[in-house]
Formats: C-alpha cells, structure tokens, sequence
C-alpha cells in the first residue's frame, strides 16, 4: 500500500509525519536539528530514502545534512556556499549598495534524475549546486552576475533565492525567483538567465511593470504542462503560458490577492490552490477565517474551502514554500501555519483536518508519496 | 607548558567546550579536547578542533576569512576573549588543560 512522508521545516528543527495511503492516522518523529531554522527539506524524486535538510540560525550560520534511510539518520554535508568570484552589490532597503553576503539557504530541490545532485537557493540571491551528494558547493554565477543584479532589492524577509523549478520536460531548463527580483528563467542548465517578469504589475516599486524588481512570493508548474507556470506575487495571481514570456493576472474572485503559497493539483493541471492572506501589513487570513482558494478553471474563477479550518480567531501565516500535494488518487493537499498547525486535505481540497498541531512555526512542507 | 612557547615537539591538549547545538552536531559530549602544536591560541584551537570535527567548519567563524560568527563568544578562565585577534596566546591554564575554552552562543534571544 502507498505511504506518504511529510516533511515539515519549522522555526525551531524539522518533523517528519508519515502515514499510509489512507492518510487518517499519522505519526510524528522530530524534533529533527532542534533549535535550528529549518528553512526546508526536500527528497530526491530519484532516491526517495534520499531528503536534504537545510538549516540555519544566526548563532552558527547554515548547516546542510542528508538522510540516506528516510530520515531515521542524518550526517552534514558541506556547508561552504561561495560566491564565484567578486560578489558585487545589490540594493539595500535604503537604496544603497550592499555587497552580496551568504546568509542561508532557504531552498533545495533535488535533480530530477541524479541523486548525487540537488540546487540550493540561497540568500543573499544566488543559486547553488552540488552533484557529488552535498560535499562541495559550486554557484551558478551567472544569475547573480545578471545585468539587472545591482538593481534588486530585498524583501521583507531578505534578499532571497526561494523558489527553483527544474523542467522535467526540458532538463536545461531552471526557472528561479527572487524576493524582490522577480522570476528568471535559463535555458541553458544556468549558464545565461532572462527576467520573465513582464505582465507583471506592482505598484510598490516607481516603474509597476519595471523589467525586474518584483517581489514574486512562489512558483508552481504542473510536470504535464511545464509551459505554465501559476505564480502568487506579493498581490497578484498571474498565470502564464509560454515558459514566462507573458503573465496575466487570474485573481478574479479571490476576496484578497496577497499571499504567499500557491500548488497545482497532482493529476489537473488546471487546479490550483492559494491562501489567501489579508494584506501586506496583515499577515493573516481575513475575517480571522482560514480558507484554501481552489481553481478548478487555472485562474479567474475560484472556490472558499474551509470545511475543518478554523473561521473564527485565526490569525496565522501561511509561508511560501508550506504547501505541497500528493500523488496519490485522490490528491492530497498539505500546508502549515506560522501558528505550528499542519493540515492535509485527503480529498483535493474539499474537507481539512490537522495532522499536526503544536509544531513551532511552519517554514516549509513538502511531500512523499512513497510505494 | 606555556602558550606563549614556540614551535614545540609535545603538543597541548585544549579542553573545548561546545555550546548544544554544535554538540548535537559533530555527535560529541560536553567537553572535547584538541591537541596543539605550537603556540595555543583561539585560532590554533579552532583550526584543530575543525580538523577533528569538519562539520563544524563555517559554524564558529567564517570559512574563508576565519572570522569569528558575530553571536559567537570565546570565554576562558572568567574572561571574555571574543575581541582579542585570533593569534593571542590563550592562557596558561587554556593551553595546561586545567580551564577550558568556552564556545559560546551569544545571548541573543531566540
């Protein structure tokens, strides 16, 4: 019988729940790296017993480990992320230039068909790869060399590399997004990088339709249709159909379009799912009700689901990369909360219920289905 | 033997106590000791400290530039020794073994 592994980055060590096919009783192991930020941890789709954990914290900087056996066993992997050659400078908040600084990582995504070799994306912007199983890291300089690169800016939460999505019908292709760059993608396995930014509007920034600039909050693509991407910006949710080239705004409906997670439908690529959150200064479902959006049309017409959510007094965050799906039949949705809270919906979205409750807050989620 | 010696054949065993979260991570109690050739300093300590337990490389001070992480403190026999440069003779009782020397994480909340 199918299985799913659920791994859960929190504020303060990772999680991992399991549970089997029919996904109504799960067991809980962690604290996995207790007391450290687990920005995110991630499985090879090539090794499934493979998962990569990165973690980080302002006392003793960032720290990568690898788990052969599920994560049962852990040991750390090379943590020196170097920027390839003179770093340059970006734009502080106050507008003045700052030499580019490694931070953390806030991302890895595991090749597609070598276990040996995952991406990180890191703060400050930049993106990483190591293909001997996490030992060395070598960047792929030439997204952060970009021609735009003096002229980004951070984010509310820094300057970071968050998103990385590997076409699975293109291995040379990688998109990338910044906070608050915007989206970019390569065709070329890294080696040169275009902003596909244009469509989007933002009027927090002096040209709203500016080249790059853009404070894209997630990506998500369906593997049947890698030429559509669905994005969730700062506001805004835009969809496009031509590898980036041009968005368009889907929003329709939603009763706010700020948020920060967006994911599609393991088996409809036209289903897609938001949080949407009250606003940029409130981080929060509005009313206090905490409400999936589902599209089942890809964009412009969308649905509330609340059925097991709290809709009264909820007043948490749903974070960038906090929600993920199964593979199983009847698709699975899963997203966790600043508040600790990690819900699942075994029924594509149409009733929740909490799989965990009284985690510290939520940075990440991403799921297994396991054989 | 002083810290202050020079190049030596007999080597210096420094007592290191790591704070939790780097002990949980290089797999090790409280308290590990480190031998030193040479003069026993901040940096000669840390160098082999990560020579033993390379997981530690880049979580005390910076991989390349070697500079000590801002929250982290070194502390040794009631002292505070986090802004001497790193090539300061520790104490005599660090390089005897009779006193540790203290990683520290800042108090800094969290």
């Amino acid at each position: 019988m199918a299985s799913v592994r659920v791994l859960v980055g929190t504020h303060k060590g990772g999680f991992i729940l399991t549970a089997d096919g029919s996904r109504n009783e799960w067991e809980v192991s962690g604290p996995h790296f207790p007391g450290w930020d687990v920005y995110h941890m991630q499985a090879s789709p090539v090794d499934p017993d493979r998962i990569w954990a990165s973690m980080s914290g302002g006392w003793f900087g960032q720290v990568v480990q690898r788990s052969d056996d599920g994560g049962a066993t852990w040991n750390p992997v090379g943590n020196r992320f170097a920027y390839d050659g003179e770093p340059g400078t970006h734009l502080f908040y106050d507008g003045t230039p700052r030499p580019f600084a490694f931070t953390r990582v806030w991302h890895l995504e595991p090749s597609l068909t070598d276990p040996d070799t995952v991406f990180a994306g890191v703060e400050d912007a930049a993106l990483f790869r190591s293909t001997d199983g996490g030992q060395e890291w070598a960047e792929l300089p030439a997204l952060r060399q970009h021609r735009t690169a003096a002229q980004w800016q951070p984010g509310a939460g820094g300057m970071c590399l968050h998103t990385i999505i590997l076409d699975p019908s293109r291995p040379e292709r990688i998109y990338t997004a910044i906070s608050a760059a915007g989206a970019f993608r390569s065709d070329d396995d890294g080696t040169s990088w275009t902003p596909i930014n244009q469509g989007l509007r933002s009027e927090g920034i002096p040209d709203p339709a500016a080249e790059v600039g853009h404070c894209v909050h997630r990506l998500a693509l369906h593997p049947s249709r890698p030429d559509t991407l669905f994005m969730q910006k700062h506001w805004d949710v835009m969809r496009t159909d031509d590898a980036g080239t041009t968005w368009r705004e889907i929003s329709g409906n939603l009763p706010t379009d700020f948020g920060f997670a967006i994911d599609v439908h393991a088996h409809e690529p036209d289903t897609v799912y938001v949080v949407p959150i009250t606003s940029d200064y409130h981080h929060f479902p509005l009313d206090g009700r905490l409400q999936v959006w589902r599209s089942r049309t890809g964009g412009d017409e969308w649905e509330p689901l609340s059925r097991g959510l709290p809709q009264k007094d909820c007043y948490v965050n749903v974070l960038r990369d906090a929600m993920a799906v199964d593979s199983l039949d009847s698709c699975g949705v899963y997203f966790g909360t600043t508040g600790g809270q990690v819900y699942a919906s075994s029924d594509a979205g149409d009733s929740w219920s909490a799989i965990a409750r009284d985690l510290p807050a939520v940075l990440s989620v991403e799921v297994q289905t396991l054989a | 033997m002083s810290s202050g010696s020079p190049d030596t054949e007999l080597a210096c065993t420094v007592r290191v106590v790591l704070p939790v979260h780097l002990r949980a991570l290089a797999g090790v109690g409280r308290e590990v000791q480190v031998d030193v050739r040479g003069p026993v300093t901040a940096g000669s300590v840390l160098s082999r400290l990560e020579e033993q337990y390379p997981m530690l490389r880049g979580t005390i001070r910076d991989h390349d530039t070697l500079r000590r992480r801002p929250f982290v403190r070194y502390f040794a026999c009631e002292q505070d020794l986090s802004h001497d440069p790193d090539n300061t003779p520790l104490p005599d009782p660090v390089a005897s073994g009779a006193e540790p020397l203290l990683i520290v994480g800042a108090m800094a909340g969290g």
